[in-house]
């Protein structure tokens, strides 16, 4: 099988079938949290890509360079989230400094990245699956993406909701949880498709 | 005492951490598919949530104030590993159904809500009680929708058939959707019994 092949399998496997919110489930608290409409999604879809992405390259770096040699495995956990902390504050820096106009729209969503249980979870998975660097930089992007796509329809159909006539008991977490679970039973209709 | 008492019914009723400040998702939906798995993932939180209120509350004095959340989550960390390690030694099937979400206990924010809503304002004994009181109200309420999802989805509890025969599993329960669906409809549930009490006890003062 060639490249281009396996890496739109990756592609779909992650966007479709294993999406990270809807069959992981990982980045629950965000993809309820900031998901009262479309746009402030897909801000908060764009700034968890460009950090998945980073610090899947990053983690897997430090556990393959410095980790492995010294025999610290076990510190994997401790290791991956001081560097995604410190990742998401300098990321926070240079955005801030070289592009305003991006960091208007990114930066207060940069911050609840660093408690965002998806890209720690992503970087472990990444290290459990063993995968190379090249396929968890991808991984790590193609889960943002599925993570992106999944905030951005869950916002589109709150925007709606608001107009329409819930029971006072059911109004926001509650409602919002169903609905998630009727798109991750939708979801569920993409498995089989990658095999 | 009758502080620490409230500070310890505090976490399990007024303020549950999945219930009522809807904290914690991630875990409440992802272990909850068996009642064994979410008294697992209750437990072992509430072990990282005792020793890091423990550890924070001795060392708030000398956390300089602009590094507490790092200094936090690397005491958060810290448990997290030691508890990931003793499953792994002592309850290897455990440890193996629960998988990623050990190490996750780290971002759960309940944790780290504690620490800095809590344990750094508070002495050493009531956030220790706090740390207890919050855990257990964390396992109780896994535990519920653990059962739901394990009676209606496997027609089991605790591994024990307790469904008549004829009773067909809705594995959908025990799924990635049942999950969501359970969660969802036993917030609303809670929701609705607390208004109603809410609103007799705002006609028996008038």
């Amino acid at each position: 099988m060639n490249v281009s092949v396996n890496v739109f399998t990756l592609f779909i496997s992650c966007v479709l079938t294993n999406n990270v919110i809807f069959s992981r489930f990982l980045g629950n608290c965000p993809f309820l949290g900031v998901s009262g409409k479309v746009e402030t999604a897909f801000g908060m879809g764009m700034a968890v890509t460009f950090v998945m992405a980073i610090a899947s390259l990053f983690t897997w770096l430090v556990y393959a360079l410095f980790l492995v040699p010294l025999g610290l495995q076990y510190l994997n956990t401790i290791a991956f989230i001081l560097i995604i902390a410190g990742l998401v504050q300098v990321v926070e820096m240079f955005i801030k400094k070289s592009s305003p106009t991006l960091y208007k729209s990114l930066g207060i969503y940069l911050p609840l990245i660093t408690t965002n249980c998806a890209v720690l979870g992503i970087a472990i998975l990444n290290i459990n699956a063993e995968y190379n660097l090249v396929t968890s930089v991808l991984n790590g992007t193609f889960s943002a993406l599925g993570f992106m796509l999944a905030i951005v329809l869950m916002a589109g159909i709150r925007e709606r909701l608001e107009t329409s006539d819930i029971p006072k008991c059911m109004r926001g977490f509650s409602s919002s949880l169903i609905i998630a679970g009727l798109m991750s039973l939708a979801f569920m209709g993409f498995a089989g498709i990658t095999q | 005492m009758k502080n620490l008492i409230k500070t310890f019914t505090n976490g399990i009723l007024s303020e549950n951490p999945t219930f009522r400040l809807v904290l914690g998702l991630c875990p409440t939906i992802a272990i909850t598919t068996t009642l064994e798995n979410s008294i697992g993932m209750g437990l072992a939180t509430t072990f990282v949530l005792i020793g890091s209120n423990l550890v924070i509350a001795l060392l708030k004095d000398f956390i300089p104030d602009k590094i507490r959340i790092p200094a936090f989550v690397v005491v958060i960390c810290t448990f997290v590993t030691m508890i990931e390690l003793l499953m792994k030694a002592y309850l290897p099937a455990l440890n193996k159904s629960l998988g990623i979400f050990i190490p996750l206990i780290v971002v759960n924010c309940i944790i780290l809500a504690r620490a800095e809503a809590f344990a750094s304002k508070n002495p050493i004994l009531p956030s220790v009680v706090d740390g207890l009181g919050m855990g257990i109200g964390f396992t109780f309420s896994l535990s519920i929708i653990g059962s739901i999802r394990e009676i209606i989805g496997n027609g089991t509890i605790l591994g024990i058939h307790i469904m008549p025969a004829s009773f067909n599993p809705m594995m959908v329960f025990a799924l990635a959707p049942g999950g969501f669906i359970t969660l969802g409809l036993t917030l609303g549930i809670i929701n609705a019994i607390t208004n109603k009490m809410a609103k007799k006890r705002e006609e028996s003062c008038k």
